[in-house]
């Protein structure tokens, strides 16, 4: 019994010292819940920022900040609006041109505009009623392993079109545009570039796609580290972001000095995701939330975006980071409205997996 | 009847439950199909019509069949091993036997990338080897390698439930038939397989509901070409929010895993018989000494393949880093970058083993006061008992989460964003293997031991401790370790609101794979790697507790 006697001490040794961590934790929650200082940010699984930078936001405005991570960017919507009303957070960054009429259709937030927003052009700015404000920016594209392609003695295409070729078969790796956003931003560019209604449209691209061998893959993590042949697995052509190579380099702790993957970038063949942030319905920081707003679009929290989440600051006063000469920003890119992603999306979606997953 | 504490004693888990389960569960549904103002079983007929969702089903139930009885057939040349032969570092070995189920699906993607990928160990050395220019094995994102993972999931859930019951088993009974002139052949198949069905069946029934369930393996090895029940449900409702056909396919998958597991514990009822059960262990074979030693080398080396893609890993990972790993360590234990995400290593395992501990603690509780009250009914209406209390295998891990958003979101049970959710999380899908594998030890127990000690004039707690316990122990242990894994290895966590300060080991791995770079695959295999040592130590730990006197299972 000696033996049990030890198991049960451990186990209430184990249980106090939760316990009284949790008490000395939650004596501070429980002041940061009774300030009505307390801002709530849900965030999507990609954001990151500065601790400094929250520091100084909570120490200026006395404010105590809390970011929580929602699942991804459609995830982060959809939580939105079953809590609608009651949100758990006063703010929601994350919204994207996919998903913006859908969220402003749903009427979760309350309008501010911004002072700051005269940095940012005015393409960049979407929602002209002002509920959600662009704070960055990213494109969608083909990345390509550039070893690889001397390896096989391969040239990077020029033309959406050479994909389908049999010299590309079973060498690309695709997001599904169902779950995984640069999956749908990547379907839509190449609505943007076969057209809808073309005598050989983007369905048809797809179906040759399909033909040619691509493989889907759920999310980016699963396509980008288990079939792109610079992580080991065999395949050269993945749908990943402009600023992944850059990022490559800025990862490799001084190895690459030049990024060892290209991006393709095709005319009208990418998308430009912007994403932005909105004021929740139902809470009682207002003030405080809105600036917040302003604080994420001056420049020292645009000039730490670059190397945090790897996309670009709205504000044209911020500067980008020297890594950022490899993410080269396309001239001529997708073209298509969210008004119109909106209204076709699920249409578009439900096609898509027709033809390439059934 | 008198009313008795130990009848009593089921409410706990009934309202543990009902509060944690039924409700949230409930709450989700009838949310869910409340949209439909025509007719609630519209969703469910769409769903018997369109052909594509019936071929899902069907995929689902043969895909888990196939990998039931492949991870079966795996497991038990080990069940065997673990359970009749000693030698030093068994516990070490039977750890590390364990250690697959705990390990996130993009890992365990990237470990069998890292041996059967293009450009992975096996294919490098045949293409060496044979001058090859193409690697002949293409594994990915096929079938097989779905199959293959639910194996390496499963086999430990397989190996650890029947060894812990094979050893507790009396080995005079095959000795006999020996004796009696039994081939080893016929006393396996004829004594010795009866004798351990009932830890065969509850091991396997727990082996289907996963694969059956599979989400992860099938969306990161698979991909959407494979698509699950699971894998739909996910996809309709956190990205696609049609709920009210995700609603209807969760309870498919509800009513489906039920049915199977009703057949599953009849059968169990009808298996077990009352048996021997000894708490020490006096039954090694009566193998020569070479036999018996080059037996063990073989199932070392048997062990060390099936882990493989394990060790691949570990290669991989100080063949990439090898140029900067002071590097990395330094970045990840001091963060020069300055995130508010930020957490220091220390931070993420404890709150690991804090939120794995506390599911231990909850989940053993519920499931052994579950299986206890189940041996002792009797009759038909325990085998619809017992598949009710095994119910949340079935569960939708994205439906429940939706169901604890939308059901403890105000005060005073607002937990949204509280880790007490998670455990709570944790501990329904974990107490199953709590009941799964304490069970079927229950039902074969001796009740000529209990009586005697009855008769002897002990009390009800007395004979729980003295006589029931020392026998039940070990398949508690067993219980807690999966009851641990689970909770380490983050079941559907990504589907709870957490705060950053609440990180695991799991999501900490998840936010390095979600950046492109070297230097991110070397933390994530790092984090992997202190993943591996915290949980082989904690699986030893747990072996450790046992009673004075009762010898090594």
């Amino acid at each position: 019994m000696i033996k049990i006697d030890i198991f049960l001490a451990i186990t209430l040794v184990f249980l106090i010292t939760v316990f009284a961590c949790e008490q000395a934790n939650e004596d501070s929650t429980i002041i940061e819940e009774k300030d009505p200082q307390s801002l709530v940010i849900v965030v999507h699984d990609s954001f990151d920022i500065s601790k400094s930078l929250i520091d100084k936001f909570e120490e200026e405005n006395n404010a105590t900040i809390t970011i929580v991570k929602g699942g991804d960017a459609g995830e982060v919507l959809n939580r939105a609006i079953l809590e609608r009303g009651n949100p758990s957070a006063d703010l929601l960054y994350g919204i994207d041109n996919t998903y913006l009429s859908k969220a402003l259709r749903e009427d979760l937030f309350i309008a501010y505009k911004s002072p700051l927003l005269v940095n940012v052009p005015n393409h960049l700015v979407l929602d002209k009623t002002f509920h959600v404000t662009p704070i960055d920016f990213g494109y969608v594209n083909i990345n390509y392993d550039k070893q690889y392609l001397i390896d096989n003695a391969l040239d990077p295409p020029v033309l959406l079109e050479e994909l389908t070729d049999s010299k590309w078969e079973n060498r690309m790796v695709v997001e599904n545009p169902a779950t995984s956003s640069p999956g749908l931003a990547f379907l839509i560019a190449t609505i943007s570039y076969f057209g809808e209604d073309d005598e050989y449209d983007y369905l048809d691209f797809w179906e040759d796609l399909r033909n040619n061998g691509v493989v889907v893959k759920d999310g980016w993590s699963d396509a980008y580290y288990n079939d792109f042949s610079l992580n080991g697995g065999d395949r050269p052509l993945v749908v990943s972001y402009a600023t992944s190579p850059a990022a490559e380099v800025y990862f490799s702790e001084g190895k690459y000095t030049e990024p060892p993957t290209g991006n393709l970038i095709i005319d009208k063949a990418t998308f430009q995701q912007i994403e932005g942030i909105g004021i929740l319905k139902g809470t009682e920081v207002e003030k405080l939330a809105s600036d917040f707003i302003d604080f994420a679009l001056d420049v020292s929290f645009q000039e730490d975006i670059p190397s945090k989440m790897f996309v670009y600051p709205v504000n044209r006063r911020a500067a980008w980071p020297d890594f950022f000469q490899f993410a080269q920003v396309p001239k001529v890119h997708s073209d298509i409205s969210h008004e119109d992603i909106d209204e076709k999306r699920e249409d578009w979606i439900e096609a898509w997996v027709k033809v390439v997953l059934r | 009847m008198r009313f008795r504490f130990s009848h009593s004693i089921i409410l706990i888990p009934v309202v543990f439950l009902s509060f944690f389960f039924i409700y949230p569960l409930a709450s989700i549904l009838v949310r869910s199909l409340e949209g439909n103002t025509d007719f609630v079983f519209v969703p469910f007929r769409t769903l018997f019509v369109d052909s594509y969702y019936l071929g899902r089903i069907w995929f689902t139930i043969w895909q888990a069949t196939i990998s039931t009885i492949m991870s079966v057939v795996v497991a038990l040349p080990i069940a065997y091993f673990f359970a009749r032969c000693d030698f030093p570092g068994k516990t070490f070995l039977k750890a590390l036997c364990t250690l697959p189920f705990v390990m996130p699906t993009i890992v365990v993607a990237m470990g069998f990338l890292s041996l059967f990928g293009a450009q992975g160990l096996i294919n490098t050395l045949l293409m060496k080897i044979f001058e090859l220019d193409k690697p002949p094995i293409m594994l990915s994102n096929t079938l097989a390698i779905i199959i293959i993972a639910h194996v390496f999931y499963n086999y430990a859930v397989v190996v650890r439930i029947v060894s812990s019951f094979w050893s507790s088993l009396d080995s005079q009974l095959e000795d006999t038939a020996k004796i009696l002139g039994g081939s080893r052949i016929q006393v396996l198949c004829r004594v010795t397989l009866p004798l351990i069905s009932p830890a065969l069946i509850s091991s396997s029934a727990l082996a289907f509901a996963f694969s059956f369930t599979s989400l992860g393996v099938v969306l990161v090895l698979g991909g959407p070409q494979f698509a699950t029940l699971e894998v739909s449900i996910y996809e309709l409702t956190t990205k696609l929010f049609r709920l009210p056909l995700a609603a209807a396919l969760s309870v498919v998958q509800l009513g489906f895993t039920y049915l199977v597991l009703f057949v599953y514990t009849r059968y169990q009822k009808m298996a077990s018989m009352q048996l021997g059960l000894q708490s020490r262990g006096e039954r090694l074979h009566s193998y020569g000494r070479p036999i018996r030693g080059i037996f063990i080398v073989a199932m070392v080396v048997y062990i060390f393949c099936l882990l493989s893609p394990l060790g691949a890993l570990i290669f991989r990972f100080f063949a990439e880093t090898r140029e900067y790993l002071p590097f990395l360590f330094i970045g990840l234990f001091s963060d020069q970058a300055g995130s508010y995400f930020y957490l220091s290593p220390i931070i993420v395992i404890w709150n690991s083993v804090k939120f794995a501990l506390c599911t231990v603690i909850i989940s053993t509780i519920v499931g052994v006061i579950i299986a206890y009250r189940l041996s002792g009914s009797q009759g038909s209406i325990s085998g619809i008992f017992d598949s009710l209390f095994m119910m949340p295998l079935g569960m939708s891990a994205v439906t429940l989460g939706y169901g604890y958003l939308i059901s403890f979101n105000r005060d005073p049970f607002d937990l949204r964003g509280s880790w007490i959710i998670l455990v709570i999380a944790h501990s329904i899908v974990a107490y199953p293997f709590v009941v799964r594998s304490v069970l079927p030890v229950i039902n074969s127990m001796d009740k000529s031991l209990k009586d005697a000690a009855k008769l002897l004039g002990a009390s009800q707690s007395r004979i729980f401790l003295s006589v029931e316990l020392p026998i039940i122990l070990p398949a508690i242990l067993v219980g807690a370790t999966f009851a641990f894994a689970v909770s380490m290895g983050e079941f559907g966590s990504s589907l709870m609101l957490l705060r950053p300060e609440n990180a695991t080991i799991p999501i900490a791995i998840f936010k390095f794979l979600g950046l492109p770079g070297e230097v991110n695959v070397g933390r994530a295999l790092a984090m992997s790697g202190l993943l591996m040592i915290i949980v082989s130590l904690s699986f030893m730990a747990i072996e450790k507790f046992r009673y004075k006197g009762s010898g090594g299972f």
